[in-house]
């Protein structure tokens, strides 16, 4: 039956949330496009924000703004204290040991390199090897190329085969004394592939090397622990897991942040300063230059409780029957390839239409009042992998429905009546 | 605007069935990318004084840059480089700004005036005009070293 999906079809998770109502969560899915109602499949760029997020920030400055760690004032410790109490619940969320392993970035991409500046510049020798994969975002590329530049260090790729998983025996070659990071994806943002960490890190652990796991596509649909999966390193963003823009944050162990140097200098990040010697603050400030997005952690803390209270586990058991729904869907259209068939998915699909092109669904879904993405996804290389210079991509989340992949669907077959 | 008036039936002809599309030997070349959309184009002319004697490209592209490529390389075959100036700025002009008014005829390429609606699309439909003033560029720098 079609329609507003009522009860999640996970016969082992009999009490799961119900998703019906979430969507009055968000208010952004009542503005219309185009006169038509607005269908957001665009979640793997940025998730749209609950009410509690948005309240949160107006909150914060209407209540709340002030500096942190600087002040004596009542505003300045209200603002620490918060601050302070996003970066726990961080912590808890991810399952870190110890709350000085958070730091606060402005997202995945200055988390990746802050560990390729700070960590690679200075442990990275010349014939060192840093390894990662074809599916990796460009966020999860460049950086390891300049650091590698810079020291001589050469940079490895785990190819993937054509359902878009990464060949764990190519990857097992590829490791060796040699290689000193290992730098993943653990969901791809392109294909939606789930890597299989579980078996990847300790082959990475086996040779010596540290991991680190982007995280951007993956903490909004599972849940991650990241003792349990024993990465070094672990990055995701806040706007990704239906927070703000501008925060995110960079998970690394404490004897691994403490051996590494300062990214950026300047305030909050010292003990103290003369001209002839500075000496650094403590973990994680040490790495918090400057005035940090107070509002963003706020908003984060916000996203992640409302998150945590649906359950991650509820989320990927709705996810993954949304993900079956739009899979079989598509399946049935005519010229419609997916790119990206791998067994173990999150709520990614990647597809080209035969004579057409990516950009020019992506213009005729938007006047249907359909968002989507259409390009290569930051993901050149994927691209190039399986020959197309682009792709249309649908991401879902936990706002979309079966209602939703049916009005793109027959969006869809519109831009075959115009390409007749 | 309606998607019927960005995707007219020319624009969905060309980007079909392209016209002088593939390369041409031994003539100026110049390649253009959008790296936004991965958009594509090579330009190939062959000059014969200061009229564009043999045109064509070669790339991959949505509908609007692959007609337009096309439909570029029909109207400035046998043109002097000058007009063919004229008309790139011309079609320049016509996409980008909303007070246009034309200052010429161009015929065709007038099909393409729905682009302005599509500011996310304007970069599609000028990609073939900004390679062939580069391939043209590259063809006098050549005349002008020999």
């Amino acid at each position: 039956m079609l329609g507003t999906t009522r009860i999640i079809q996970s016969s082992d998770k009999p009490d799961l949330f119900s998703f019906k109502n979430i969507r009055l969560d968000f208010p952004i899915l009542e503005e219309k496009v185009h006169g038509k109602q607005l269908v957001y499949l665009d979640s793997a760029a940025t998730t749209q924000k609950p009410r509690v997020v948005i309240d949160t920030l107006r909150d914060y400055y209407e209540k709340c703004n002030s500096n942190v760690h600087r002040a004596v004032h009542y505003l300045g410790e209200k603002a620490t204290r918060g601050y302070e109490s996003s970066r726990k619940s961080i912590a808890q969320f991810i399952n870190a040991e110890d709350v000085r392993e958070i730091v606060f970035t402005r997202g995945t991409t200055e988390s990746v390199n802050l560990v390729a500046s700070s960590y690679g510049r200075t442990f990275l020798k010349p014939g060192d090897e840093v390894l990662i994969s074809y599916l990796e975002h460009h966020s999860n590329i460049v950086p390891w190329q300049i650091v590698c530049n810079q020291t001589g260090a050469q940079l490895k790729v785990a190819p993937i085969n054509d359902q878009g998983e990464i060949i764990l025996e190519e990857f097992k070659k590829l490791l060796s004394p040699k290689t000193k990071i290992v730098s993943i994806a653990q969901v791809s943002n392109a294909l939606g592939t789930i890597n299989p960490l579980e078996k990847m890190i300790p082959m990475a652990h086996d040779v010596g090397a540290v991991v680190l796991v982007d995280g951007a596509q993956a903490a909004s649909h599972m849940s991650v622990d990241v003792q349990k999966l024993g990465c070094d390193f672990y990055a995701f963003s806040g706007h990704k897991i239906y927070g703000p823009t501008g925060i995110g944050v960079l998970y690394g162990k404490a004897h691994l942040l403490e051996k590494m140097p300062p990214y950026h200098g300047g305030g909050e990040m010292i003990l103290s300063v003369t001209f002839e010697k500075t000496t650094y603050n403590e973990i994680p400030y040490k790495f918090e230059a400057g005035t940090p997005n107070i509002a963003g952690a706020f908003g984060m803390q916000a996203a992640l409780k409302y998150v945590s209270g649906i359950g991650l586990d509820n989320i990927a058991a709705y996810e993954s029957g949304l993900l079956q729904y739009a899979t079989l869907k598509l399946s049935r259209i005519p010229g419609l390839k997916l790119i990206g068939t791998a067994k173990n998915k999150a709520c990614v699909l990647s597809f080209t239409l035969e004579g057409i092109h990516p950009h020019d669904i992506g213009t005729i879904l938007d006047r249907e009042g359909v968002a989507i993405r259409t390009g290569h996804h930051c993901a050149m290389p994927v691209m190039q992998r399986f020959g197309v210079p682009a792709t249309a991509r649908v991401s879902l989340g936990i706002y979309n429905n079966r209602e939703d992949i049916d009005i793109f669907v027959e969006a869809l077959l519109k831009v075959g009546e115009i390409f007749r | 605007m309606s998607l019927q008036e960005l995707y007219q039936e020319v624009i969905v002809d060309h980007s079909k069935s392209p016209r002088n599309f593939g390369k041409i030997d031994r003539a100026s070349h110049a390649e253009g990318y959008n790296p936004l959309c991965g958009d594509k184009v090579d330009v190939y002319v062959k000059l014969d004084g200061n009229r564009v004697k043999e045109i064509s490209f070669k790339g991959n592209g949505c509908a609007i840059s692959t007609a337009s490529a096309s439909l570029m390389t029909e109207f400035a075959k046998l043109k002097t480089i000058e007009e063919v100036r004229k008309v790139s700025d011309e079609f320049q002009s016509m996409i980008t700004h909303e007070d246009y008014e034309p200052h010429m005829d161009i015929g065709k390429l007038a099909v393409f005036q729905g682009v302005r609606e599509f500011p996310t699309r304007v970069k599609c439909a000028t990609l073939a005009w900004h390679t062939l003033k580069s391939a043209l560029k590259g063809r006098e720098e050549i005349v002008s070293t020999e």
